[in-house]
Formats: structure tokens, C-alpha cells, sequence
């Protein structure tokens, strides 16, 4: 009897270890980048580092300012937003309230497979086939430029935030469209004064997570935007994103310790902030409209 | 009788349901387009020779054979690492922990690496697998990395699929005089098993398309001998594609395109047996 | 009598589920009507005919005639918003909108596109004291209305469908989900809007279908089994099973 009984005790141990990890995860996310960046602080002010507006800190000549990768992140990812926020929604609402069911039987696993594509795929995408394409309708349009990621990266993101629009949406009871369609509104004017009003929470989650998983993309614009930090606002022109400088540097042969090695993860947890506040602000408004719902 | 604003607003509503399905039609139209263009520049080029070369810096002689088998490599060793971990704490917090101030924590926790990008794992990585714990730029490292990224994906879908299961076969087999982790392992589990598979699947198939993490932590090397060892260093199939892109001659976009192919075509079967399992799960297992 | 509306031989399917068979009746202007029957025997179906809320169901078939003020309702040339603005429903469990009182009350005027705001407020102070809230709530029209109680809220579901001024009023047990007090209070409002509207009432409750109606209609399998003077169907049966099922000596 005892045997078993510290058998029991034993595995829940094991498995309760399992579950630690994902806090070493953390704890080591964490400690890596500031001890790391840290040091960077050190030879680097916070305040030329937020300030200054240029960064090239693989020329001569060094600056460490992030703003340029930071233009190059926002640019980018409000292309991508702007590309998957209305088109994301627009198919949840249709395959929600719209579409005969054979439809959407077709069409939500097709949407899935979007989603899984790889990103580097996407990249290919992106430079191959958008790029050159957009350049018939822009012909000023550099061969490396904001623009073409920025699209193709929206289009990745669409599944995400048609999935979980249409949980948010799925989730409202039938009682209140019927409420609705019952005083003569059309489908639309449900849409838009019962539904996307009580899916809000769930809708701005969906927006949210969206941004934060532009912030993060790499392939695509490591691929196709051009790796040079200008500070500018212009789509047409090459930029570079804080995820490309990381990239750049790992390919090239920086050695350990240096202060170029370094900025790779004082660019890394300007990343991790930015990502972390919008993560946990999503996760916070999950939980209160989940409390909510019931 | 109809009045105005009904009529305008009936148009609106037509207007919409198709503009609608046009959105959703543009996401597979895209699907369809890219597929094609990709089997259209690669097909050609997947040929015997293809498969079977080394690294080469002529594109014609140049093959995925380095990053094929580092792709099955880190698959395998990610499996083995990362679903063993993964389905373990999603029974902790299920099963065990359920309301505790701890299982809760660990929760936003998961819920917050799940949001972090996947470059900063390669951030991590670099550190503390490459570095500190000197496995430098090995499979073993590349299969760690992807590994903590997958983690969240593993234990969210195992915790569905444990949900999923219905009081009842707990409460039968805690009857019959079970202990929990008995009733755990013979009555939950195996309830679970397609629900589980099923997430773990589409956990590795993103693994083996992720690039940002393993080329920071440096497996981007021109790599000429075959991988035989955990130990030894490697390349993957999206990073070969990546490197291949940044090159200006038009034989290597060829084989970045043919490399494209054979990368997608893991992935849909991947993604493919995962669909299949969960509607097969799905239909047999009707609560 | 010229009838408000009038059924003629229809029949409804859900798939290749009979549900309605061969019902036809006629309701007339200001009257209201009680659908009794079993669980399952089509009372909700037949309601909702009559605003075509069965449209969105993907299974749904009908076959004969609807007519309201003399219009087939299923008429390909009827336009279904407007009917529904015209046959007003009240469903059985409170479904306000998440909200405040205020927009709850003026959403069918909002969708018409009026805006002007003294309208809108005459609407809302007509309507509540209507179904005798205005007391209770015009403090706080502008909060949300889930923070009622069931009955209140079913009464703000009630003025909101009165304020597009409907001519009929479905009602699907609109009181299973309320206590007593609250049910009292509706059945008093139905007995007063009797003189402005037809009202269509199903109900499992026979005491309340004695209280609030003129006439009553005993559904059984899909079947109108009897649809006769409400006084004369309780106390006086002409068909046996009607005898059966309102004595409660059922199958
Ligand atoms: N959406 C639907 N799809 C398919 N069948 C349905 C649907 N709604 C109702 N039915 C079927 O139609 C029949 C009549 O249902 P209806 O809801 O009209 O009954 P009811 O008399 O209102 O019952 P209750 O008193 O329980 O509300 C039932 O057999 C029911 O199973
Ligand atoms: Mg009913």
C-alpha cells in the first residue's frame, strides 16, 4: 500500500516538474535578455538607444538607435493589420452568418491551411511573386521595400483573426439575432448593431494578437523588406524590422561578447516588451469577457 | 408599401454577403495562385539529383539532402523532447493542479510564451543550449529550441483534448478502485489519445517550418556532411530555402523553389493526417 | 368578420420531418389567440410562420398559404424586414441586447434609420409606461439593460417590440421564464394591449391561456386538433382528446 502510494507521489512529482518548465522558459527569456542587454546598457544610454535616429551599429561610424528598426516593425505590421484586420473579420462574420453551410464546410479548412504555411514560404512570396507584381501598378517601388512583407504578412495573419472573431461571434447567443431579425433588421444591421458590438472583447483580442504576431514576424521581412534601417514612414523603400537586425547579425561573424553581439538582444527585449504588454492585455480582456459570457 | 430605408437596406445586406465571400475567396484564390506559381518555377527541378546532393555552389549539382535529413532529424528529437514534457504538464494542470494559485500562474504563463516570438526563443537558445550548456549548433540544440517554442502548443491542445473527456470514465474507473494516476493512464488517456495526437501533430509541423530561432542560434552553415549524430551540426529544409533566396543567381531561386515544394508537401501531410485524425476522433467519439 | 390572418391548408417540414399537417385558421383584429398542445407538437413552428423566423433554418419547407391583412406572406414579392416590422415577436426566454435600456427600447427605429432624438424619447417613455416600467426604470434608461431582473427584462423586450408599432404580437410562452408576479404583470399587459394589437400567445400554462385569451387552439401532433371559443374549449370539448388533454389525462 504505501508503495503505491508513493508511486503516486512520484509521478505527480514528475509531472508537476513538467509544468516548472514553462516557468524556467520564462525565467530564462527573461534573465538572458537583460543580462545580456544589461551590458549593452552600459557602453549605450536607454537614451540614445530610444533617441537617436539612426543605427548602424555594424558600420564605422556607430549609432544605437532603435527608432529606425522601430519604424521598420510599425510600418510593417500596420500593413499587415490594415491587409488582415477588415478581411479577417469580414470572413468571420460571412462564414458565421452568411455562408450555406456546404460553403463554409470548403471554405475553413482552405483558410487552415494558410496558416500553416511556413513563413520563410511566405518570404519566397513576398519578394517572388507580390513584389513584382506591385511594381507593374508602383514602378518606383524598390525591389526590397515595407510594402510587399507588409501585404503578404497580413494575408498569413488573416486565418488568425478570422478564427478567432468567429469564436467571438460563434459565441452570442441565437436568442439575440433572433431578437433582431424579429424587429425586421437585416443580416447586416444585426451584424453591425448586435453582433460586432457584443463580440467586442473577443474581436479586439483577435486585433490585438494580430499586431503582436506582426511585431514578431521575421522570414517574411527578413526576406523581402531589404535589411537597412532607414527611419522612415515610406512603404516603398527598403527597411529593416527589429526581428531582421537579429537575423542579420547571427548570420554574419560577430564575435561573443562584442558590443554588436549585444545589441542583438537590446533589440531582442525591445521586441519582448512591445510583444509581452500586448500579449497580457489580450489575455486579461480573454479572461474578463470569458467571466462575462457565463 | 415597401418603404425606402428597407429597400436600401436590403441592398446593403446583398452588397455585403458578396463582398463577404469575396474576402473569403481571396485567401483561397491567394492559396491557389502561390501554390501554382511555386509548382510551376519548381517542379522541374525536383529530380534524383535533387534529393540525393550536397550542398554545391553550382545551383545544378547543389541538393537537399544536408536539410532533408536535419528536418527528420529535428523532427524526430523534437518529438521525443517536447511531447513527453508537453503532455505531462497538461495532465498537471489538468488532472492535478486544477484550481491552485500555481496551476493559474503557470497558466498566464503558458498563455504568454505562446504570444512570445519565435526569434527571442533563438535569443534564449543561443545562450543557454549553444553557450552555456555547450551543445553548440547541433541537431540537439535546434530540437531543444524548437521544443520550448512548441511546449505551449502541446500543453494547450493536450488540456482540450483531456477536457473533452467526460466525468463518467473518471468517476468509473475510480469506482473500480483505481488510483488517479491508474484511472489517468488507463481510462483518460487513451479517451484522449486522438485529441492529443492531433495537436502534437500540428505542433511539429510548425516546428519543422520555423527558421527565425535556428538561425540565431547559427545552423546556417554550409554544411557538406551528412547529419549521423544529435552531436552534429545541421541545416533544415526552411533555413537551405532562406539561404538559397539570398542568393542573386536564378539557378538557386530554382532550387529555393523545388526546396519550397518538398517543404510543403510535408506540411499538408502533416497537416493533412492531423485533420483527418481529429474528424475520424470526432465522429467515433460522440459524448 | 374580416380575418387579420388566415392560414390555409400549410404544412412544414424540417427536412423530411412533418411537423405542421394540413392547418388552416383564421384570427381576427384584436383578439387574442392561445396555442396549447404537448411538447413537440408544432405550437412554436405554426408561431413563427407567421414572421417567417423558420427562414433561417437551413431545413425548413412549407407548403399552402399564409395570408396577413390579405397579403401571402410567402409571396416571393413580400419583403420579409418589413413584415417582421409589421408582425412583431416576444420570445420565451428575455433576450435584451447587451445595451442600456434606451437603445434596447429604440433599436427597430434605429435600424429605420430615425434619429431625431424627441421622437426617439417619446418612443421610449410611450413604450415603457406601456408595459408598466417606466416607474421603475427611467432613472436609469441609460444603463445597461442585462441588470434587470428576468421580468423587467422581459418587459423592456416587450416595449422594444411595441416600438416599431406592430399591428400583431407573437408571443412564445413569454412567462415560462418569470415567477409569479412577474407573469401577473404581462398577462394584465396582454389583457390591455388587446385593444391595439391581434395577439398570438403559446403557452403550456392552461390557467393562463384561460386568463388572457378569447379564443384557443389545442395543436397534437402537428395537428390543429380543436380552435374554438376559449371559455367553450375548457369547459366544453368537442373532441376527446382536447377533453384528455386539458383534464391532464394524457396517453
Ligand atoms: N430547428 C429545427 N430543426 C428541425 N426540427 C425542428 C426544429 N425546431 C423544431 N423541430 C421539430 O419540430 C417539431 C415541432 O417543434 P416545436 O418547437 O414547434 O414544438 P412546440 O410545440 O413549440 O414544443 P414546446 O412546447 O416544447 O416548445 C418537433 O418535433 C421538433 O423536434
Ligand atoms: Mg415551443
Amino acid at each position: 500500500m504505501p508503495r503505491t502510494e508513493l508511486k503516486e507521489k512520484f509521478i505527480e512529482f514528475l509531472l508537476k516538474a513538467s509544468a516548472f518548465i514553462s516557468i524556467f522558459t520564462t525565467i530564462g527569456i527573461l534573465y538572458v535578455l537583460l543580462s545580456e542587454s544589461t551590458d549593452f546598457f552600459k557602453e549605450v544610454s536607454i537614451v540614445e538607444f530610444l533617441t537617436d535616429k539612426q543605427w548602424t551599429p555594424l558600420f564605422t561610424e556607430k549609432h544605437y538607435g532603435i527608432l529606425p528598426l522601430l519604424s521598420g516593425t510599425l510600418l510593417t505590421s500596420f500593413i499587415a493589420v490594415l491587409i488582415a484586420v477588415p478581411i479577417g473579420l469580414s470572413i468571420a462574420v460571412y462564414l458565421n452568418e452568411y455562408s450555406p453551410k456546404k460553403i463554409r464546410k470548403i471554405l475553413k479548412p482552405t483558410l487552415e491551411v494558410l496558416a500553416a504555411i511556413p513563413t520563410v514560404v511566405y518570404g519566397y512570396f513576398a519578394l517572388m511573386v507580390v513584389t513584382p507584381f506591385l511594381q507593374l501598378f508602383i514602378p518606383s517601388l524598390s525591389g526590397f521595400n515595407a510594402l510587399s512583407p507588409g501585404i503578404v504578412m497580413g494575408i498569413m495573419i488573416i486565418p488568425l483573426v478570422a478564427s478567432l472573431s468567429e469564436d467571438a461571434l460563434y459565441a452570442i447567443p441565437y436568442s439575440l439575432r433572433e431578437a433582431s431579425y424579429g424587429m425586421g433588421a437585416t443580416k447586416l444591421q444585426t451584424v453591425f448593431r448586435v453582433l460586432i458590438p457584443s463580440a467586442s472583447s473577443g474581436i479586439i483580442v483577435s486585433i490585438i494578437l494580430a499586431i503582436s504576431r506582426a511585431f514578431g514576424e521575421t522570414m517574411i521581412v527578413a526576406i523581402a523588406a531589404g535589411q537597412q534601417p532607414n527611419f522612415t514612414f515610406n512603404p516603398l523603400v527598403p527597411i529593416e524590422t527589429i526581428t531582421t537586425y537579429i537575423v542579420q547579425v547571427s548570420l554574419g561573424d560577430v564575435v561573443q561578447g562584442s558590443i554588436e553581439y549585444k545589441t542583438i538582444y537590446a533589440a531582442g527585449i525591445a521586441l519582448f516588451v512591445l510583444t509581452f504588454i500586448l500579449n497580457n492585455i489580450s489575455y486579461y480582456i480573454r479572461k474578463k469577457y470569458q467571466k462575462y459570457q457565463l | 408599401m415597401i418603404s425606402n430605408s428597407v429597400k436600401i437596406n436590403r441592398f446593403k445586406d446583398r452588397i455585403f454577403k458578396w463582398y463577404g465571400l469575396l474576402s473569403t475567396t481571396i485567401g483561397v484564390v491567394i492559396l491557389f495562385v502561390f501554390l501554382y506559381t511555386i509548382i510551376k518555377e519548381g517542379w522541374d527541378r525536383l529530380n534524383w539529383q535533387f534529393f540525393t546532393s550536397l550542398p554545391s555552389r553550382r545551383p545544378s549539382s547543389a541538393g537537399i539532402l544536408v536539410p532533408l535529413l536535419g528536418t527528420f532529424w529535428i523532427m524526430i528529437l523534437t518529438t521525443i523532447i517536447a511531447v513527453p514534457i508537453g503532455v505531462a504538464a497538461a495532465i498537471y494542470l489538468e488532472e492535478y493542479g486544477k484550481k491552485d494559485k500555481f496551476a493559474s500562474f503557470i497558466e498566464v504563463n503558458i498563455a504568454n510564451l505562446a504570444g512570445v516570438p519565435s526569434i527571442i526563443y533563438g535569443l534564449l537558445a543561443l545562450e543557454i543550449f549553444v553557450r552555456i550548456m555547450g551543445l553548440g549548433r547541433s541537431l540537439l540544440s535546434g530540437a531543444f529550441t524548437l521544443s520550448l517554442l512548441i511546449l505551449p502548443i502541446v500543453i494547450v491542445s493536450t488540456r482540450e483534448a483531456l477536457k473533452s473527456v467526460p466525468k463518467t470514465i473518471r468517476e468509473a474507473s475510480y469506482a473500480l478502485g483505481a488510483t488517479k494516476w491508474k484511472t489517468i493512464w488507463n481510462a483518460v488517456l487513451p479517451s484522449a489519445a486522438g485529441g492529443i495526437l492531433t495537436g502534437v501533430i500540428l505542433a511539429i509541423s510548425r516546428a519543422i517550418g520555423e527558421t527565425a530561432p535556428l538561425v540565431v542560434i547559427g545552423a546556417m552553415l554550409y554544411i557538406t556532411t551528412i547529419p549521423t549524430h544529435p552531436l552534429d551540426d545541421f541545416s533544415v529544409l526552411p533555413i537551405q530555402i532562406y539561404n538559397w533566396l539570398s542568393r542573386p543567381q536564378k539557378g538557386f531561386i530554382e532550387n529555393a523553389t523545388a526546396a519550397i515544394i518538398v517543404l510543403l508537401a510535408i506540411t499538408f501531410i502533416l497537416n493533412g493526417i492531423a485533420i483527418y485524425l481529429r474528424n475520424k476522433w470526432q465522429n467515433k467519439v460522440k459524448w | 368578420m374580416q380575418s387579420k390572418i388566415s392560414a390555409k391548408e400549410v404544412n412544414v417540414y424540417y427536412g423530411s420531418n412533418h411537423v405542421i399537417k394540413h392547418v388552416s385558421l383564421d384570427i381576427f383584429s384584436n383578439e387574442v389567440v392561445a396555442f396549447i398542445g404537448p411538447s413537440g407538437c408544432g405550437k412554436s413552428t405554426f408561431l413563427r410562420l407567421l414572421n417567417r423566423m423558420n427562414d433561417f433554418i437551413e431545413s425548413f419547407r412549407m407548403e399552402g398559404q399564409i395570408f396577413i391583412d390579405n397579403e401571402d406572406i410567402y409571396d416571393k414579392k413580400i419583403n420579409v424586414e418589413e413584415l417582421r416590422k409589421k408582425v412583431g415577436m416576444v420570445f420565451q426566454k428575455p433576450n435584451p441586447f447587451p445595451k442600456s435600456i434606451y437603445e434596447n427600447v429604440v433599436y427597430g427605429l434605429r435600424i429605420q434609420g430615425i434619429k431625431n432624438k424627441k421622437q426617439l424619447d417619446e418612443v421610449v417613455e410611450r413604450t415603457l409606461k406601456q408595459v408598466g416600467i417606466w416607474e421603475e426604470v427611467k432613472d436609469k434608461l441609460n444603463q445597461s439593460a442585462l441588470a434587470l431582473s428576468g421580468g423587467q427584462q422581459q418587459r423592456v423586450c416587450i416595449a422594444r417590440t411595441l416600438a416599431v408599432e406592430p399591428s400583431v404580437v407573437l408571443m412564445d410562452e413569454p412567462t415560462s421564464a418569470l415567477d409569479p408576479i412577474s407573469t401577473a404583470t404581462i398577462e394584465e399587459l396582454i389583457y390591455h394591449l388587446k385593444k391595439d394589437y391581434t395577439i398570438v400567445i403559446v403557452t403550456h400554462n392552461m390557467q393562463q391561456a384561460g386568463r388572457v385569451s378569447d379564443r384557443t387552439a389545442f395543436f397534437y401532433m402537428g395537428e390543429l386538433v380543436e380552435f374554438s371559443d376559449t371559455k367553450e374549449l375548457f369547459t366544453n370539448p368537442k373532441v376527446d382528446l382536447t377533453q384528455k388533454y386539458i383534464t391532464g389525462r394524457f396517453g
